[in-house]
């Protein structure tokens, strides 16, 4: 269900029961798609917090993948680069594993553009899932997650962050919009 | 306000060439860029895609090997097209001049130049002269500069040693002809080092030397106390124009680092040179190839710190103020 921010319940950001949905439906998921011994991996920053806990809840047995896109970025050449970017770990051996791929807020898509980028730069998975704590909207390209915790719209202006990691809570903030 | 050439209206860098008029927040930010591409240099793909579709032509109008085979390197990891023009099969030798040279290559839509040239300003004078897209970036100019040695030197020292504040550093030898040991007194005293100190002979010393904030010492056994960081550089014999040394041997005799004289710094003292060392004329083998021999480090992140540079002077579209 994709509920306006302004009129959602007093916990519609609560984390906890935001993972308990992803949980649920990223289960349902691993059955319909036939995932097999799944590789998690997130994106630094918040998308690798939500993974540890996912990562936790669905017992896997690899260890979680972490990936930094900074150096995949499509906007480098207007904002640059930000000093202190962290390497990404990612295992040695992608072709033909199944990938879950985990980010905290879905907005535009593009750091998700980045992050297969980066992921098909180092083999060619068997398949890549989708899997965000909160979709929001503002979609610049054809692309979506495969599952949710939750989904929302945002008012102009506002945007929504991850903080963490303990406890991780997110915030909705306004910031002031151009013209 | 700034009035550097080398930075953009946003103060960012968009020329490299000289650490002189850098600030200390601008040099660590280098330092820390490159600290992320050094990471990358265990993964299994060590190619990010920066700068694709940006073209770098490597002009060396004098010889190198480290210095242009890890921009190259770099500029490649970075998804850059890369150039390399060999200057003595290309129309300079048939005249061509610098401005000329410019012209034609900026007319192939390049985006940045690397340039080492013998004469001291040639980097300055190409950025002063090219297109407003285009940055340059110093790799040598005469006896000037050669700051992203200087900052990979930096890079070096600050892994093995991070509390720059309480280093003293011991720059010995040919501080004269060299670019590399004023771009390395610069970028120390920028970031803070607690003392540079000088180790040569009168003769390979330019003058009033003091006054870019460096002690001076002739002695190397009396100089080589409390070092943490010491840089062997360099006899530049092809820029002597004078009888300077009485011998080789007398020099490595009085100023070839040895065992015995490393003994004389800290015990966990590391060792550093530019390269191309001439063995038995300014550091003995064995301290070169030695334990304390960070050497080699530096040619490693070398190739860090010019990808630092290179994305970070191409993320500035600006025109320079």
């Amino acid at each position: 269900m994709t509920t306006k921010i302004n009129n959602m319940p007093n916990n519609f950001l609560d984390v906890p029961s935001l993972l308990n949905a992803l949980e649920i439906n990223l289960k349902k998921l691993i059955l319909d798609r036939h995932l097999n011994n799944p590789l998690m991996i997130g994106i630094r920053t918040g998308g690798v917090w939500v993974a540890e806990q996912l990562h936790a809840r669905l017992a896997l047995s690899e260890p979680l993948g972490l990936l930094d896109i900074s150096f995949y970025r499509d906007d480098f050449s207007q904002i640059g680069i930000h000093p202190n970017v962290k390497p990404s770990h990612l295992p040695h051996q992608i072709d033909g594993r199944d990938v879950i791929l985990i980010d905290d807020v879905f907005y535009t898509g593009r750091t998700i553009r980045a992050a297969l980028n980066e992921i098909f730069d180092y083999g060619r998975p068997a398949q890549v899932i989708l899997a965000v704590l909160l979709e929001r909207d503002g979609r610049q390209i054809p692309l979506r997650p495969d599952c949710c915790g939750a989904s929302c719209y945002l008012e102009p202006g506002q945007r929504i962050k991850l903080i963490g990691p303990q406890p991780l809570t997110l915030h909705v903030e306004t910031v002031p919009t151009i013209g | 306000m700034t009035t550097n050439v080398q930075l953009n209206a946003e103060g960012k860098l968009k020329h490299f060439l000289t650490i002189d008029g850098l600030s200390r927040a601008l040099l660590t930010e280098i330092l820390d860029t490159a600290e992320s591409f050094a990471a990358m240099a265990g993964n299994q793909v060590k190619k990010v895609p920066l700068l694709r579709g940006k073209t770098i032509v490597n002009l060396f109008f004098e010889n190198s090997t480290r210095t242009r085979t890890t921009f190259e390197l770099a500029a490649k990891r970075l998804s850059a097209d890369v150039l390399n023009m060999n200057i003595a099969t290309s129309s300079t030798s048939k005249g061509e001049s610098l401005l000329d040279t410019i012209r034609n290559l900026e007319a192939m839509h390049v985006d940045m130049f690397v340039v080492r040239h013998a004469l001291s300003g040639a980097a300055h004078f190409m950025a002063q002269n090219t297109a407003p897209h285009i940055s340059v970036i110093n790799a040598g100019d005469g006896q000037h500069a050669h700051p992203t040695q200087a900052m990979l030197d930096m890079f070096t020292i600050r892994q093995k040693k991070p509390d720059l504040s309480r280093l003293r550093v011991a720059i010995i030898g040919d501080i004269l002809h060299s670019r590399v040991a004023r771009s390395q007194i610069l970028a120390l005293n920028t970031l803070g080092v607690a003392e540079v100190r000088v180790i040569a002979p009168r003769t390979l010393l330019p003058a009033k030397v003091e006054t870019l904030g460096v002690t001076v010492c002739h002695d190397l056994q009396a100089g080589l106390q409390d070092i943490d960081v010491i840089i062997t550089l360099r006899l530049q014999k092809e820029r002597m124009t004078s009888a300077l040394l009485p011998s080789e041997n007398e020099y490595y005799k009085c100023f070839g680092l040895t065992q015995s004289k490393l003994k004389l710094a800290k015990p966990d003292a590391i060792v550093m040179h530019p390269g191309p060392i001439n063995r038995g004329v300014e550091i003995d083998s064995s301290v070169a190839d030695g334990p304390q021999s960070v050497i080699l480090q530096q040619v490693s992140n070398g190739i860090a710190v010019r990808m630092a540079v290179l994305s970070m002077a191409m993320q500035s579209t600006g025109e320079t103020r």
